[in-house]
């Protein structure tokens, strides 16, 4: 029992990251009918959004006077700097807003991906509207290499940590506060934190989706892009600003996922692979789709991680989404909850 | 001529005279220049351009004349390295065993997974060969080590049995071979400042990517060929015209798997070691890149393609900051570092941004690649009448 | 007995009756003509009889074999070929490819892998095919891509792709919708001239009266999913019950 509670647990996670990636790439599928492969560079940039805050806020300059460090007569190069934070608000306050770096990320990232969304429509997919969907894919993988080498350029190819909040480093007991034993079942925070964001997230979009006018032409214009045009509803500048949300989504879901694993510049790619397993899983095309088989993969994942399944079918771990996603398009071609006439031919 | 009507056979000359002139065509500078640098005439990388040639031209069979883009096809390319490694380990050094089965076991395997992955079409089929491929990546990488040598690879070692070729007296580990002739065997001949390399596996390589390029020749012209194109233009309409679709589309899958499993074992020939990083996605993108850049569908196009890209990727990566400032060093000091810091990161490492960009511009501007390029170039110095260009390479050939 | 004889034929598509026990008896030879009001069930009746809908019940005999659950290629193979309503062609290929694929399915059957066979040597089919298409009044149009063509040529490509298969069976769908008066006087002499030479059974499905009353030998008047009569032509013109069903229509 506490195995199971353990694992979907576990699977959380990393199914809040194919959720959100899904969701992006749906809505994106949905709204413009193209097939985005740099949707996973978009998530690796907000990660890389992560690192750029901490660096900035972890500017200095050497205060006068300070000298050159040397311990044990060894020469240590440059004179240790006092990150300017620190200078204005204090030790203590400062030192807290670099701790904090990764939830501020949030606010740098929202309008950076937002923009870099709306540029990427307006400059590139926009023009593949009325392309063949292998031209898109095509061009947006293209773009991806180009988005992925840039911030190997800048970053280098190293995984860079961006560490979480002090207060949300290392576990709880998650078996003892439901009534199992203690010990069964350790957890990490900011994993919690993750799935919350997730949900959050993810409810957000929806809502707005559901509630909003804009929401509602853009889901209008998800079933029916033609007859929207012709009520004259500038359905074009809605959708732009739909793949900037995308974008942002899949942005905010790289900005936090960056405590979990620290980002790397190829770090989409391997996302984007399962992202478009998850989204063809849940059907194309569908939202609900997309965000349950995320979770199911990110679940059926974990579980296949556990040492007992390994033994008995080694490697499953590394192939079970896959293999999940092979057995439904064979058995649903249209996957979990995809709709007729969605990609059909 | 071979069962090829005129402009076919014109095509293979073509491709043969590169092939056997290659030596020289790619070493146009002298050794002395500045500009031996540019220069590809050496053995691996003549090698390659084979190699890529022929799984260039595998694949084209299959997206360009179905339209059915497989995104997993690195997989019947690392098969067939894998098969072709455990055949030098266990039978014999001599290369033509090892070719003809990775070939067989990359079709075996293609078959297996175009039955399955053949009954979807568009996306759906991508990702299913996509995880497929992935499947087999992951698998490599980590289970079936005892077979593939997990992440370290595979390769010939000197305890191997290889049965048929009796005991190992030498006490070195065997290059393989063509009946005792090393595929590594290079002759050089020095002209004047220029440097000629000859080497026996390049001359192997090519011989398989002439034999490889006449058969998709024959394919294209072929009824074969000619429902295969009908297949992406209007797969609804074949169907009620009483054609079965799926023994086409997979004969199709199956021959284009082979021609990467030839592939594999081309490179295992020339370098004994086959590692799991041959089937990843990335692997399988970069022919997808190939045969889009030559142009689709096209039937020279994935060689150019593939000799483009392996050309620009060796070179580009030879570039580092100093061959840049000399470059510029005529310029004014400011001006210098300007066109330096610019063009330094599509260099040296920064070669795939190169290669992302370029590939970015070919989808946009010119979606039907070099060939298409080369095309309009033509139209543009009226060389050829328009007319040609519009019908050439889907009429039915005229019965010589 | 017919060569396409339906029974009880019924379909539903969710709570939609499209086709309520439907009967038809196609004589070997004749044309039948199918018309009716618009969402009678005709297409959805020609999709029952080329493997593209099965239907919930009743028999779809030709020459006398269930042609139910079996694929649209080995429908076609047993000699029932079909022009759509908007044509369905092989757009990126020259007309003469058009033709010449369903030559090759018809000579080879539903599949025969020759990759090395040459489509230069086969003199015999490019011949079906030219002088198909040279009854269709297509001969200067061999070369051309079959998309830059006109929607008229369109259609007639297809009609020459179907019968250069000489099938036993041709389905048309409405063959003139959309084209200009001349240009249907032309199809209309052209199937005439088809049927006589070479005594092809039809099934016409159309709109058109003018169309209709000069090809039939017979009518069903489809409304509503249901066979209202099957008569003469010479009889359906006056009869009360087609009147009702083409209330507003005038053409009758």
């Amino acid at each position: 029992m506490d195995q199971i509670v353990l694992q979907i647990l576990n699977g959380l996670d990393k199914g809040s990251a194919y959720a959100l990636i899904a969701l992006g790439l749906t809505l994106i599928f949905g709204t413009l009918g193209v097939v985005n492969f740099a949707h996973g560079a978009l998530f690796m940039l907000g990660a890389f959004c992560t690192v750029t805050v901490n660096r900035i806020l972890n500017l200095g300059f050497v205060p006068e006077g300070a000298t050159t460090q040397s311990v044990g007569g060894f020469n240590f190069g440059s004179p240790k700097e006092t990150p300017y934070l620190e200078h204005w608000f204090g030790e203590a306050a400062g030192q807290a807003i670099v701790d904090w770096s990764v939830p501020l990320s949030i606010l740098f990232a929202i309008p950076v991906m937002l923009l870099i969304g709306v540029i990427m429509e307006r400059g590139l997919i926009k023009h593949f509207y009325k392309r063949p969907h292998a031209d898109q894919i095509l061009v947006t993988f293209g773009l991806a290499i180009v988005l992925q080498e840039i911030i190997k350029y800048y970053y280098g190819a190293n995984q860079i940590p961006a560490p979480a909040p002090e207060a949300f480093v290392g576990s709880f007991d998650f078996g003892a506060m439901i009534g199992m034993d203690a010990g069964a079942i350790i957890y990490p925070y900011w994993r919690i934190v993750y799935f919350v964001f997730a949900l959050i997230v993810i409810s957000a979009m929806f809502a707005f989706l559901r509630y909003t006018t804009f929401g509602m032409v853009v889901r209008a214009g998800m079933a029916d892009r033609e007859t929207v045009t012709i009520l004259g509803i500038n359905v074009d500048r809605r959708f732009t600003i739909m793949f900037g949300i995308a974008a942002a989504v899949a942005g905010l879901a790289g900005v936090m996922y960056t405590p979990i694993n620290s980002p790397n510049y190829h770090m989409g790619m391997d996302f984007l692979v399962i992202s478009f397993v998850v989204v063809v899983v849940g059907g194309m095309g569908s939202l609900p789709g997309a965000v349950l088989a995320g979770f199911l993969l990110g679940i059926l994942e974990s579980f296949a991680s556990m040492r007992e399944v390994i033994e008995f079918l080694p490697g499953v771990n590394q192939v079970v989404i896959y293999l999940a996603a092979i057995v439904i398009l064979l058995t649903r071609p249209r996957g979990l909850m995809g709709r007729a006439g969605v990609m059909e031919d | 001529m071979l069962g090829l009507n005129k402009k076919d056979a014109g095509l293979l000359f073509f491709v043969a005279i590169l092939l056997v002139f290659a030596p020289f065509l790619l070493n146009p500078f002298p050794e002395s220049s500045s500009l031996a640098q540019f220069n590809a005439g050496y053995p691996d990388l003549m090698q390659r351009f084979a190699i890529f040639g022929i799984f260039a031209i595998g694949f084209n069979i299959l997206f360009g004349l179905t339209g059915y883009l497989s995104f997993g096809h690195a997989a019947f390319l690392g098969a067939g390295s894998y098969a072709s490694v455990w055949m030098l380990k266990l039978l014999t050094i001599n290369v033509i065993p090892a070719i003809i089965i990775s070939t067989l076991v990359a079709g075996v395997f293609a078959l297996l997974i175009g039955i399955v992955s053949l009954r979807r079409s568009g996306i759906y089929f991508s990702i299913l060969t996509l995880a497929f491929a992935q499947m087999a990546f992951a698998l490599a990488a980590s289970v079936l080590t005892p077979i593939t040598g997990g992440e370290t690879g595979l390769q010939t070692a000197l305890n191997d049995p290889r049965i048929l070729d009796g005991a190992n007296e030498t006490g070195n580990i065997p290059s393989p071979s063509l009946f005792g002739l090393e595929t590594g065997a290079t002759w050089q001949m020095p002209v004047g400042d220029w440097l000629f390399t000859f080497n026996a596996g390049y001359y192997m390589c090519a011989v398989m990517m002439l034999i490889a390029f006449y058969v998709s020749l024959r394919i294209f012209s072929s009824p074969f060929g000619l429902l295969l194109k009908a297949i992406k233009t209007n797969q609804n309409r074949l169907n009620y015209t009483g054609v079965s679709t799926r023994p086409y589309m997979l004969a199709c899958f199956v021959i284009s798997g082979m021609y990467a499993g030839l592939a594999g074992g081309l490179m295992v020939s020339m370098d004994p070691l086959a590692g799991a990083e041959r089937m990843q996605w990335t692997a399988s993108g970069e022919v997808v890149l190939m045969v889009i850049l030559g142009g689709a569908g096209t039937l020279i196009g994935p060689v150019l393609g593939a000799g483009f890209i392996k050309y620009f990727e060796n070179i580009f990566s030879k570039i580092n900051k100093s061959v840049l400032e000399g470059w510029f060093s005529f310029m004014p000091e400011g001006l210098q570092d300007i066109f330096v810091t610019i063009l330094y990161p599509f260099v040296g490492k920064g070669w795939h941004l190169t290669l992302g960009v370029l590939f970015m511009l070919v989808v946009i501007f010119l979606p039907g690649g070099l060939v298409e390029g080369g095309k309009r170039i033509g139209k543009l110095f009226g060389r050829r009448k328009s007319k040609d260009t519009e019908t050439g390479e889907t009429n039915p050939a005229p019965a010589e | 007995m017919g060569i396409l004889e339906v029974q009880n034929v019924n379909k539903r598509f969710g709570g939609l009756q499209a086709l309520g026990n439907v009967n038809l008896n196609v004589e070997e030879g004749s044309v039948h003509a199918i018309i009716g009001p618009n969402g009678a069930g005709k297409s959805t009746l020609l999709n029952c009889f080329v493997g593209r809908l099965i239907p919930d019940t009743g028999s779809v005999m030709f020459q006398g074999q269930s042609l139910l659950g079996i694929k649209p290629h080995e429908i076609n193979q047993m000699g029932v070929s079909r022009v759509f309503q908007t044509p369905e062609i092989f757009t990126d290929l020259t007309v003469l490819e058009n033709v010449m694929i369903p030559a090759f399915a018809h000579r080879d059957g539903a599949y025969k892998l020759n990759p090395f066979a040459r489509v230069a040597k086969e003199a015999e089919i490019r011949d079906l095919a030219e002088h198909t298409l040279e009854d269709m009044g297509m001969k200067d149009k061999l070369t051309m891509t079959a998309s830059a063509m006109s929607r008229g040529d369109k259609r007639r490509l297809e009609m020459a792709m179907c019968l250069v298969q000489d099938p036993k069976l041709l389905l048309l769908d409405e063959p003139t919708a959309g084209m200009a008066r001349a240009d249907t006087n032309k199809t209309i002499d052209l199937l005439k001239h088809i049927g006589e030479t070479r005594g092809i059974t039809k099934v016409v499905i159309e709109h058109d009266m003018h169309v209709v009353f000069s090809l039939a030998d017979k009518i069903s008047v489809l409304a509503q999913g249901t066979v209202l009569v099957e008569d003469l032509p010479e009889n359906i013109k006056g009869h009360p019950k087609v009147r009702e069903a083409y209330l507003g229509e005038a053409q009758v």
